[in-house]
């Protein structure tokens, strides 16, 4: 028999000593709290790390610049999910609740699978499930998902407004008649979520589509793309993840085929994806709704309050200003604008979770609330409302140059109108599988 | 015609490099019998170390010369800190406690280098070479060519050199080497080095495809059905495990994809590993153990 | 004192076989079940449930369902994930497709299909052994995990792959709130865990172990071998497949295939070699160490570090400290925390007349 070098009774100590710390720290009341489920370590870390670190920046600068909104302090704190779902749930669960008497405003995971999982508990404990870019596509239908946000874009606008761009490419939606595209997508459900829209509008405008899997991670591409060479399609639409964007680059080139007839979907869009590919990404295209730079006076701002403070939340300060630091920052001008808006009605202090989700069902970002917030170019024009959780459906796009991305097009719109009665037939399926009654949106104030 | 003998070349050279990272796991296997599961994370390390330095102004060969001494460092660190202690334990055992080594290297790297990906050129341009209407890859020939003097290099340390005849000592029956005063313990920390030269030499060419970056641990997964198949113990079962698995997959993947569904290049390697070992149980060229009751 | 046998006799055959021989035992075992039954339940908040006392339970049950096809009967695998995944998808088309199913029974046909499952995937073990194992069970994790998110059958055609629980009714009980779902959970784990403990003592975990010893001897003494294989894929595939199904009905309430991939099986491989290969109550200790420790790291990560070290940097100590942790348990405690206990228990009957 082998016996124990460890001493109980040393285990016991520790792990009371453990929990004796976790318990108990500073007070923070009268302030408003962000709970943030971020994921710095793993796959995915440089996303994460970039888009919270410009959420966390531009929440600094509201504090020091502004002194909070209306006076009332942003606060948060993170908690590590390496974006797997079940650490997300935990960090959901122990953030909840608020820090020290903060109430929680909104959750805001940055993952898909995260968002599912809490999806319901967000509903059950009223704090609004921010999913800006991504998410559930029948989520924007508010009356069904009152605390669901899929802000901006959700993944059928996505490819809708890309059709429209190579219609406008090619001189033309009519001009799509007879073009050949292909989509190559991650082998995972959030890559395939968008076969069926793709085919709606491969049959209304004409062209040839091929759908062609890449499994996950994505490592190797050869024989899809000796497929793609076989098909010779006008274009290519790139709806990949992580790893698997820089190596279909890679072997684009490896196989003639042209960077710049290859579109990368929101996920494709960092310089991350595109730079580790050295000169096969050059001239490679991608959709946008939070264009990369410094140019913005709102960054500007950061860099001046923030980041010349020392504060800066980045560790490296050469990505400041990258897509996924500026997607955080838009994020947290979206946060805090419904939080303002939803101030304006119930007053100038902390909110609950459902006083911010009013806000959020009420966010409108005009032209002129844009320029004031020094945002202009870099967040879309936005209305939400009870049935729109979405409220944009823009996007630009940006061709990599070898060493950052160029902005090539204005906003462009995505068929909102033509995914609308798919969205509410999906939405109203999940209300009957749940035995949700949906909200009357005519009624809604 | 021409379509088939392009994606079966080029799932060949695919296969290579999956070997390249199959060979770091048998040299170890071979050596300590130990299952090493951290090879992914060696090979990460590696290349995350190597392009750190070139970014921060090394030369090549510098930046080149200071991550083999890093890998070497860690092989013995390894050595002393995992394997020696666990001597005598179940396989099982020591192929849990690689997974832990692999949780340490991984957030080790990160920790040093950050969780930004860097991209890696080693200045060969990657255009299609067009032979006769196939077209081939440069970048992939070149990988195939490395391969090819890795293969040649550590078959002559084997054979040819002193340290390799007591490695193949070591292998073929511990105790008795350990007996004849070969220092077991010197050849594991050896092995481990060179299988971190091995997996320096794979991070950089898995980088350069890729991206360097946290998924290049990833590549670990392609690498387990090469080792089934050539069997654990054989460098050349190595490369021709990797051989049929690259070329396999990629005809698999044009030509049964359409049929039973596509992306089905995760699994198929391990189906085809498994009839593989339906006919042989040891690997094409493992050892066939015998058992006594 | 506290375990004495004084006075205790056998008085028949049956009470020497016994699983819980000591009457303090069984009164323990007691105490600890009207505990979890009676006393969580009116105590713990939401975070305690949803975050840790749920996946602690089905962790240690799937940690049970490897345990018996590792730690019993020596078949390696690395696919108790993709039997999860089957279990859980399976329970879901059952609960699905035909109306008014009860929760449980859907629940135990999911382990069936899961054990059906497991028997394919062991019928290589009949001709590889060791090491090579492994590939059989992996090809079961990739193909599983393929066949879940490109047929979209299984997943009622949902866009993104992803399935939702069912309304978690049980004789018209509703056990949706953290509570309910705690002790729905709480009753199958136990339900299975006293089941296990019966087999590993019948002929057939008997036969299990000897197989796992050396199969070749097992078959010259005339032990069933291939058949004892199979029935050990299949019972251990039952159990992880109803973890499975716990998993994304209790647990998650929402779960895609992606959530069962390798990295879960390497999780579940973790709870039996930390809390014990062989030992039943081994997979609770490991289970309890795995959900555990992470969170006890975060925690004090987040208060002790914070505001000193970069919030990156503190999540790679963590990562770091996790895997000297696991190899330092290697090496220290080579049976699992489960031997820790047997020690403990062992110094418990002679005390204190020996220390």
């Amino acid at each position: 028999m082998t016996t124990s070098r460890f001493s109980p009774r040393r285990l016991t100590a520790a792990f009371s000593l453990g929990l004796a710390l976790v318990s108990g720290s500073a007070t923070a009341a009268g302030e408003q709290y962000f709970p943030l489920q971020s994921y710095r370590v793993g796959p995915y870390a440089a996303g994460g790390t970039g888009f919270f670190g410009g959420f966390i920046d531009y929440m600094q600068l509201v504090n020091a610049r502004d002194g909070g909104v209306n006076g009332v302090k942003l606060t948060w704190s993170e908690c590590e999910t390496e974006y797997v779902v079940e650490k997300g749930v935990e960090c959901y669960e122990r953030l909840k609740k608020g820090l020290n008497g903060a109430p929680a405003a909104a959750t805001n995971p940055l993952s898909v699978g995260i968002a599912y999982a809490t999806l319901e508990r967000s509903t059950a404990d009223r704090i609004p499930l921010i999913t800006i870019n991504h998410g559930r596509t029948d989520s924007t239908d508010g009356s069904v998902f009152p605390y669901v946000f899929p802000l901006q874009l959700n993944p059928y606008s996505e490819v809708s407004a890309i059709v429209n761009y190579i219609g406008q490419r090619e001189g033309g939606l009519d001009k799509l008649k007879g073009k050949k595209i292909v989509t190559l997508y991650h082998g995972s459900p959030y890559g395939k979520e968008t076969i069926p829209i793709l085919d709606i509008l491969s049959k209304k405008y004409g062209f040839a589509i091929s759908h062609i899997e890449v499994p996950h991670p994505g490592t190797e591409q050869q024989s899809q793309w000796l497929n793609i060479r076989r098909i010779k399609p006008d274009w290519v639409i790139l709806r990949g993840w992580g790893v698997m964007n820089p190596v279909a680059l890679k072997t684009a080139a490896k196989t003639g085929f042209p960077a710049d007839h290859v579109i990368g979907n929101i996920w494709s869009n960092s310089e991350d994806d595109a730079a580790p590919a050295g000169d096969a990404a050059k001239g490679f295209i991608s959709i946008t709704t939070h264009p990369a730079g410094t140019d913005f006076p709102v960054l500007k701002d950061i860099e001046k309050v923030v980041v010349k403070a020392g504060k800066g939340n980045l560790q490296d300060p050469k990505r400041f200003g990258s897509v996924y630091y500026n997607l955080g920052v838009v994020n947290g001008i979206l946060n805090v604008e419904a939080l303002r808006i939803a101030q304006a009605k119930f007053g100038k202090r902390p909110l609950s979770g459902e006083e911010v989700r009013w806000g959020f069902e009420h966010l409108k970002l005009d032209a002129k609330r844009l320029q004031d917030l020094g945002a202009t170019g870099l967040v879309q024009t936005l209305t939400l409302s009870c049935s729109d959780h979405e409220g944009g459906g823009a996007v630009r796009f940006q061709q990599w140059d070898g060493a950052s991305w160029k902005v090539i097009s204005d906003w462009v719109q995505a068929d909102r109108g033509l995914l609308r009665p798919i969205i509410e037939k999906s939405a109203a399926a999940y209300a009957k599988e749940k035995g949700i009654t949906p909200r009357n949106c005519a009624k809604e104030s | 015609m021409d379509f088939f003998l392009e994606v079966l070349i080029g799932g060949l050279l695919a296969g290579i490099m999956y070997s390249m990272v199959a060979i770091g796991f048998v040299l170890i296997y071979k050596a300590s019998g130990v299952f090493n599961f951290a090879q992914g994370s060696m090979v990460l390390f590696a290349a995350l170390t190597f392009v750190s330095l070139v970014e921060r102004g090394f030369a090549f060969w510098s930046a080149f010369a200071t991550t083999l001494g890093a890998m070497l460092a860690l092989a013995w660190a390894i050595e002393r800190g995992v394997l020696r202690p666990l001597v005598n334990r179940p396989p099982i055992t020591l192929f849990m406690a690689t997974l832990g080594v692999s949780f340490i290297i991984e957030g080790l790297a990160q920790l040093l280098w950050g969780a930004q990906v860097h991209g890696l050129e080693l200045g060969i341009k990657d255009e299609p070479i067009d032979l006769g209407g196939i077209l081939l890859s440069r970048f992939d020939l070149f990988a195939a060519g490395i391969a090819a003097l890795l293969v040649l290099a550590l078959s002559l340390l084997f054979s040819r050199t002193r340290i390799g005849l007591s490695l193949r000592s070591v292998a073929s029956d511990p105790l008795a080497a350990l007996a004849t005063g070969i220092r077991v313990q010197r050849i594991w920390a050896v092995v481990w080095a060179v299988a971190g030269f091995v997996g320096l030499i794979a991070g950089l060419l898995w980088g350069a495809r890729l991206g360097v970056q946290f998924s290049l641990s990833l590549v670990v997964l392609k690498a387990l059905p090469v080792l089934i198949i050539g069997g654990f113990s054989s460098i050349g079962g190595a490369i021709v495990g990797g051989l049929i698995v690259g070329a396999g997959e990629k005809l698999a993947e044009v030509y049964a994809g359409p049929v039973i569904g596509d992306g089905l290049e995760n699994w198929f390697p391990y189906v085809l590993a498994l009839l593989f070992l339906l006919v042989r149980p040891a690997g094409l060229f493992g050892q066939r153990t015998i058992e006594r009751v | 004192m506290l375990l004495s046998e004084t006075g205790q006799f056998s008085t028949c055959y049956a009470h020497d076989r016994r699983a819980f021989r000591l009457r303090q035992e069984r009164v323990g075992l007691g105490l600890v079940l009207a505990f979890a039954f009676l006393v969580v339940p009116a105590w713990a908040s939401d975070y305690w449930f949803s975050a840790i006392l749920i996946p602690f339970l089905i962790l240690s049950l799937a940690g049970l369902g490897l345990n018996l096809l590792t730690g019993y009967a020596g078949q390696l695998s690395l696919g108790s994930a993709a039997f999860m995944a089957v279990g859980a998808f399976a329970a879901y088309n059952f609960q699905l497709r035909i109306e008014g199913l009860p929760f449980l029974v859907s629940l135990a046909l999911g382990g069936l299909v899961a054990a059906l499952a497991g028997v394919v995937f062991g019928l290589p073990s009949l001709r590889i052994k060791g090491f090579y194992l492994i590939v059989s069970t992996l090809a079961a994790q990739f193909l599983v995990q393929w066949g879940l998110t490109k047929f979209g059958w299984f997943s009622n055609f949902n866009p993104s792959g992803v399935i939702t629980a069912p309304p978690l009714t049980i004789l018209g009980q509703d056990l949706s709130s953290p509570a309910g779902r705690y002790l729905l959970t709480l009753l199958v784990v136990t339900a299975l865990f006293f089941l296990a403990g019966r087999i590993v003592r019948s002929d057939l975990g008997r036969n299990w172990m000897a197989v796992r010893d050396m199969d070749s001897a097992a078959a010259v003494i005339g032990i069933p071998v291939a058949r004892s294989k199979l029935l050990a894929f299949a019972v251990s595939s039952f159990y992880c497949g109803v973890a499975g199904s716990l998993w994304a009905f209790t647990y998650l309430g929402t779960v895609e295939p992606h959530g069962f991939d390798l990295n879960r099986s390497f999780q579940v491989l973790f709870i039996i070699i930390i809390g014990g290969m062989g030992s039943i109550l081994g997979n609770f200790l490991g289970a309890a160490f795995i959900v555990l420790l992470p969170l006890l790291l975060s925690n004090l990560g987040g208060s002790l570090l914070a505001g000193v070290i970069d919030q990156g940097h503190i999540e790679n100590l963590q990562k770091i400290l996790f895997g000297l942790l696991i190899i330092l348990f290697l090496i220290r405690e080579p049976d699992g925390l489960a031997s820790l206990w047997r020690s403990l228990r062992a110094r418990a009957r002679v005390w204190p007349l020996r220390a």
